[in-house]
């Protein structure tokens, strides 16, 4: 009787490298994704196409209630702001507008984008170092909670302010130095160097503007809780020293953004998701530095987090299609996908984790997986012990719901659809995939060419 | 295929798992089992187009033309010198 045949997969040889590996060096495991919040991946990608973004509302709202809940345990008034820059996607920004939070605008388009969502100008927080002055004006009028950058903007604020007839309550933007994090100076005014204290000064006694807000951003990414004690610790203190030497009443202090999502940086040696601290780690160290706070919980300022990318990222998945294999200089096995650099600009940043959509087999093999893009730097993983793919095979990459589908960009292809997958197992499209009309309506030829 | 050629690709040793050891550099390689099945065939003397029909008979596959991947496969076993580049099949 003949046997059966076994099946063909493609020949491959791997050298062995004596030496290289450590006690971190063991193959880490893939686990193929074939669904995403019940939806298998094959029909998604059939139903919308290749390449696509998909959005899980279950995972947004979750991460959003987990922070929340961590908060109400350790402070007794708090707000989110939903920070736009990260994802400004009109659904996405409905989900956290729905999940109570209010929006963390940094520019006038945002500001705009925002209003038109119907989130009332109250609910918004205006920050950025460049506001417009007609941005400025539409956020007086509404009550929008301005950030003040710079001195500059002070002197803009008050002269907009004094031909509206109004005087109101602001905030400061606050920048300073921490032990575990670099200095992120650029914005806001210096605390150490005393132009926070000016800034003060001139505010009150401009007279045009009252200061009721302080307003930090320690950085992106930062990995290192503590550094959330020690900022707020430094907030509190200057909340309080104003207080105490001027008199005036901090009604609110907002610690910016900055919390890592599970995500692996390029120069990080180990994975994200073993070491980004959890919400609870950063609550528990911004609770420690507000204990420098002190009084009646009536007079206790306001606290406001724009955490984005914690709350987004790992909501995001890019689904992609292989569309060829090939072989580097260097016996290397490199895999070309439908999506790049251009929707994906974090893979610029992180080490992104992509897995198979479909069961595999076969020997891992060192394997760069590059884009579509005619560009040397469309590079999506560099090296990747991965399993062998064919031309056809999906692929899921995971933790890109924060800065893509904000930064990315129509370049040499165009954007893909983006859908968003709701609690009950609905999929719809949030954001149609562009054609060549959409990217020719706002050219001209001249009639003189 | 010379019998220099020959007696050097004979040399090499092939486990049953797809271990390879090169004895003239000392160099290990894991490879899969077609990759197995076309070092086997080389070693025999075998061309291409007998490689081609031999893995036909052996696998299951619906790739219409697999010259391809025994050429890269070849090209691999020249990174590794397992082969010399001046290599024809």
């Amino acid at each position: 009787m003949d046997q059966p045949k076994t099946s063909y997969e493609k020949p491959v040889l791997v050298k062995y490298q004596n030496g290289s590996s450590d006690k971190f060096g063991r193959l880490q495991a893939i686990t193929p994704m074939t669904h995403i919040d019940g939806w298998p991946v094959q029909d998604l990608i059939e139903k919308y196409g290749s390449p696509l973004f998909v959005f899980s509302e279950r995972t947004m709202v979750h991460k959003c209630r987990e922070l929340k809940e961590l908060l109400a345990l350790r402070y007794p008034k708090f707000q989110l702001a939903w920070s736009f820059k990260t994802n400004y996607l009109n659904a996405i920004c409905r989900v956290f507008d729905r999940e109570g939070s209010w929006a963390e605008v940094v520019s006038e388009f945002e500001f705009e984008k925002a209003l038109r969502l119907g989130i009332p100008s109250s609910r918004i927080i205006l920050n950025g170092p460049y506001k417009t002055e007609s941005a400025l004006e539409r956020a007086l009028k509404g009550g929008t909670r301005i950030h003040i950058d710079h001195f500059d903007e002070l002197s803009l604020l008050e002269k907009v302010a004094d031909r509206l007839g109004m005087r109101p309550e602001v905030g400061i933007r606050v920048n300073f130095s921490l032990s575990s994090v670099p200095n992120w100076d650029r914005f806001g005014f210096n605390l150490e160097n005393g132009q926070a204290s000016s800034a003060v000064k001139r505010l009150t006694t401009g007279k045009r503007l009252t200061l009721s807000g302080l307003h930090c951003h320690i950085g992106t990414f930062v990995l290192d809780p503590q550094a959330y004690r020690e900022a707020t610790a430094k907030m509190a203190l200057f909340a309080k020293q104003l207080c105490d030497e001027m008199g005036l009443s901090i009604k609110w202090i907002d610690l910016g953004g900055g919390f890592a999502s599970t995500n692996t940086l390029h120069s990080q040696y180990l994975p994200g998701n073993q070491v980004t601290p959890s919400f609870s780690q950063y609550v528990e160290a911004i609770a420690e530095g507000l204990e420098n706070l002190n009084g009646p919980t009536s007079e206790l300022p306001l606290l406001f987090l724009e955490t984005g990318r914690a709350l987004i990222d790992e909501a995001g998945y890019l689904l992609a299609t292989v569309q060829a294999n090939k072989r580097l200089s260097d016996g290397r096995r490199a895999v070309v996908v439908d999506t790049g650099i251009h929707h994906l600009i974090t893979s610029l940043w992180y080490r992104h984790e992509i897995v198979p959509a479909q069961e595999f087999n076969g020997t891992f093999e060192p394997t760069a997986i590059f884009g579509p893009l005619c560009m040397n730097l469309d590079v999506i993983r560099a090296n990747i012990l991965y399993p062998p793919l064919k031309v056809g095979d999906r692929l899921v990459i995971k933790t890109v719901g924060a800065y893509n589908v904000t930064q990315w960009m129509q370049f040499i292809t165009l954007r893909p659809n983006v859908v968003m997958i709701s609690r009950n197992g609905q999929c719809d499209i949030i954001r149609h995939k562009e054609t060549l009309d959409h990217l020719v309506a706002l050219e001209e030829v001249p009639p003189w060419i | 295929m010379d019998t220099a050629l020959l007696n050097r690709l004979k040399d090499i040793a092939i486990s049953d798992s797809g271990f390879i050891f090169d004895p003239y550099s000392g160099a290990t390689f894991n490879t899969n089992e077609t990759g197995r099945f076309i070092l086997q065939l080389l070693k025999e003397g075998n061309g291409i187009d007998a490689i081609q029909s031999e893995i036909r008979k052996h696998f299951k596959t619906s790739e219409e033309d697999l010259r391809s991947d025994i050429y890269e496969f070849i090209n691999l076993l020249m990174e590794a010198q397992l082969l010399p580049k001046s290599f024809q099949c």
